[in-house]
């Protein structure tokens, strides 16, 4: 006699340790297998967009720190990069190398958060995570010089950046540079080859190229895809031109392969540092431009490859002190859409460690 | 009447001479405690003492244990109140105490409130059978071993009310998911056991004890192996503590419970270790005997050893999933543990009672048998589990 069964629907979140914040999924389980996901977002919802338009160009950086709070840098850059491009300002070489600069150094903070936060939904007991935040310590420390801010830190400005960087910061950089690839080493040699991560992650929520090009996402799941993309050499800004490394792409879509793709970018990551410290001119670290900035009547769009995908800002101007309209493509949100394909007839374990490895910010989400 | 009690009497030394003083105390000539409130007097004290020191022991042990995770982890850990932080697990006691016991609608009273209960008895009923040195235990039970199999079993069954009473998804998936886990480390289990039994003859813990020859994880690699990996999950541990798995399923079984009923589940899970610990070492490390040393000392830094592995590993590993629990049960620890049963029968019979040079052969073949059958099962599991090439040698296909 076949026992009866039933699916049963389980809400994970908005209050869940694994959800990275206030995401909620209403997903139908059979036994463990997941026969349905519904995403269901908008509790972090705080009207960036619509605040951006009551506000000078200056003062809408601040709001960009709170959408991905743990890469404010690239935040800001995207944001500057859309401005410089609606009113035609350039900003000094020196500027654009400390730009490069910072922005590597928030994508290994956030690829750090993102690493350890998915070893911790693989369930290794914080122990990994706490060991990417040994490192990603230094490095917000290293903020604190540059601008006296750890998370939110609105060091851009249009046309440049906030201060130029105090001499400690240029040897807390060059420390950082000799000792983070041992450091890396450190967590592959703890992790990479487990093989009870291995058996966790390899060929669960795989993503195909065509189904992460259909869904248009970026960034590292995109790579992890098979997908040569990405904007630092696609659609090179500031001086990215001028820096030699390489993509890593991934072959599977997996989970495992969106952890490797982390960590071969985290090296990349160093590379640039590295040849922005040899390379970086003197000279002024900001442009000359007006307090109010008053951009032409006109639109554009700025976007750098942050550390979770494509970050793009969006700017109408109407000839104000503010923008007209302001619409931010987030990266988070928009790799979200593809999580039902990764995680349909997986298990439930499979799904926290899937949404884990798509590294998303509610922040950026929900705006 | 007497003679029912003389067993006792002999056996312990603490509990015989305080049951001795209590019939031989005389007042104005007469005896005023009968033999039956000696008795029971003299098991209530010492029961009473026993549970009080796995408790506080265990209390302790918290306290070391996040110091040592912390370590693990590069961190500080808990040192603020009391000298390095060791007040912690009483500062934890009075807040679990004076934390409002809420209870959410449409739980099922009775089961919701027995689960606790019913979880951390087990545990401590552990202790009963478990010799600490010469004629140092509470009961020298002749089925002890059998005694602490079946009762390390019934916290699934507390588990699994806890599961049903919540009315909470996560506790159901938690509880389901401990039940077909015991099912299937239970068999491996007893097989590893098995192994030590065909050796001693003898279901009591103490008889396990005095006639380990040598201890017998040198007899019994494969044994000791497969039971370290069977009681891990049964108690739960990293990496199988898929019943918990606090980033799936928030605290699984135990989600709905707070203030001391959760703490009552915590000190359960933290009281299981040390008693996983004690049942290794006297299984397959000889209890409380070794040189210079007193028992008591070296059954204590026995368990100290065998729990800081336990510790080790959880603070390492990451966790299994489900099915491969179960796989890892049924496929690998089952077959080992019958090759292990079939290996002992052989030497039991080839050898009844070894003696010297016997047993370092039978040493050498059964950790030759073991090093061969792991690494042929492991490269088994890992066939399929291999690193990739770095991502950056794809980096130019595309």
């Amino acid at each position: 006699m076949p026992i009866r069964t039933e699916p049963i629907t389980v809400n994970i979140g908005p209050q869940h340790p694994s959800t990275h914040g206030v995401f909620r999924m209403r997903v139908t389980f059979d036994g463990e297998m997941i026969i349905d996901v519904e995403p269901i977002f908008g509790y972090l919802h705080r009207g960036s967009e619509k605040l951006a338009e009551e506000r000078t160009y200056t003062q809408v950086i601040t709001l960009t720190d709170r959408l991905d709070y743990v890469s404010s840098m690239s935040n800001n850059l995207s944001y500057v990069l859309a401005v410089e491009k609606l009113s035609g300002i350039v900003p000094p070489e020196r500027a654009m190398y400390l730009r490069v600069i910072v922005a590597e150094l928030q994508r290994i903070v956030s690829h750090l958060v993102a690493t350890g936060f998915f070893l911790n939904d693989v369930g290794a007991l914080a122990t990994p995570l706490m060991y990417c935040f040994r490192e990603r310590e230094k490095i917000l420390d290293m903020f604190e010089m540059l601008c006296g801010a750890r998370i939110t830190l609105s060091f851009m400005r249009v046309g440049g950046i906030f201060q130029d960087a105090p001499s400690e910061f240029w040897e807390a950089l060059t420390d950082f540079l000799e000792y983070m690839p041992g450091y890396i080493d450190e967590y592959e040699r703890l992790i990479t080859g487990n093989e009870i991560l291995l058996s966790r992650t390899k060929d669960i929520g795989v993503l195909s190229s065509e189904q992460a090009i259909n869904s248009s996402i970026s960034g590292p799941i995109l790579r992890a895809s098979g997908v040569k993309w990405d904007l630092r050499k696609a659609d090179p800004y500031d001086v990215y031109d001028r820096m030699e490394f390489e993509i890593p792409v991934g072959t599977v879509g997996d989970n495992y392969d969106r952890y490797l793709i982390r960590i071969a970018e985290m090296r990349e990551s160093l590379k640039i540092l590295q040849q922005c410290v040899n390379q970086i001119p003197d000279g002024p670290i900001r442009a000359d431009t007006a307090n109010l900035i008053r951009p032409p009547v006109g639109d554009a769009y700025g976007h750098v490859e942050g550390p979770k995908g494509e970050l793009g800002f969006y700017l109408v101007s109407d000839g104000g002190i503010s923008p007209y309209r302001c619409k931010i493509r987030s990266s988070s949100l928009i790799n979200l859409t593809a999580l039902k394909d990764m995680l349909v007839d997986t298990k439930l374990a499979d799904m926290i460690v899937t949404f884990g490895s798509v590294d998303i910010n509610m922040g950026e989400v929900d705006r | 009447m007497d003679n029912a009690y003389v067993p006792f009497k002999e056996a312990n030394a603490f509990y015989g001479n305080l049951y001795q003083f209590l019939t031989d105390l005389t007042i104005f000539g007469v005896s005023p405690i009968p033999d039956w409130l000696a008795y029971l007097i003299a098991g209530f004290l010492i029961v009473f003492s026993v549970i009080n020191t796995v408790v506080i022991i265990t209390t302790l042990g918290t306290w070391v244990e996040r110091r040592l995770i912390a370590r693990f982890q590069s961190r500080l850990g808990p040192n603020r109140w009391g000298p390095w932080g060791l007040l912690t697990p009483i500062a934890d006691a009075v807040k679990l105490l004076s934390k409002e016991d809420t209870k959410p609608d449409g739980v099922d009273s009775w089961v919701f409130n027995l689960a606790p209960l019913m979880f951390i008895v087990p545990p401590i009923l552990i202790f009963a059978v478990i010799p600490y040195s010469h004629n140092a235990y509470i009961s020298n039970l002749n089925i002890g071993i059998l005694f602490i199999i079946a009762v390390t079993t019934v916290p699934t069954v507390a588990m699994f009310m806890a599961g049903w009473g919540s009315g909470n998804r996560y506790s159901l998936f938690g509880a389901m998911r401990g039940v077909a886990q015991l099912v299937s480390y239970e068999v491996p289990m007893v097989l590893s056991i098995v192994g030590v039994l065909l050796f001693v003859g003898s279901l009591s813990m103490v008889d396990i004890v005095e006639r380990q020859f040598v201890p017998f994880i040198l007899v019994q690699p494969l044994g000791f192996f497969i039971f370290f990996i069977a009681i891990s999950a049964e108690m739960n541990r990293s990496p199988f503590d898929i019943v918990e798995a606090d980033s799936e399923l928030v605290a699984g079984f135990h989600t709905e419970y707070s203030g001391m009923k959760w703490g009552t589940f915590q000190l359960a899970e933290f009281i299981a270790p040390f008693g996983a610990a004690s049942i290794m070492t006297t299984l397959f490390l000889k209890g409380w005997e070794g040189p210079i040393l007193p028992g008591p000392l070296w059954f204590f830094l026995k368990v100290g050893f065998v729990w800081f592995i336990l510790l080790w590993i959880r603070a390492t590993l990451p966790r299994l999933r489900v099915d491969q629990i179960m796989g890892l049960a049924w496929k690998f620890l089952f077959p080992l543990g019958l090759i292990n049963l079939f290996v002992t029968a052989a030497e039991v019979l080839a050898w009844g009672d070894p003696t010297g040079s016997e047993i370092w052969l039978m040493a050498g073949i059964n950790w030759t048998i073991a090093v061969v059958c792991l690494v042929i099962s492991s490269h088994l599991v890992s066939a399929k589990l291999t690193t990739r090439n770095s991502v950056l040698e794809n980096a130019g296909n595309n």
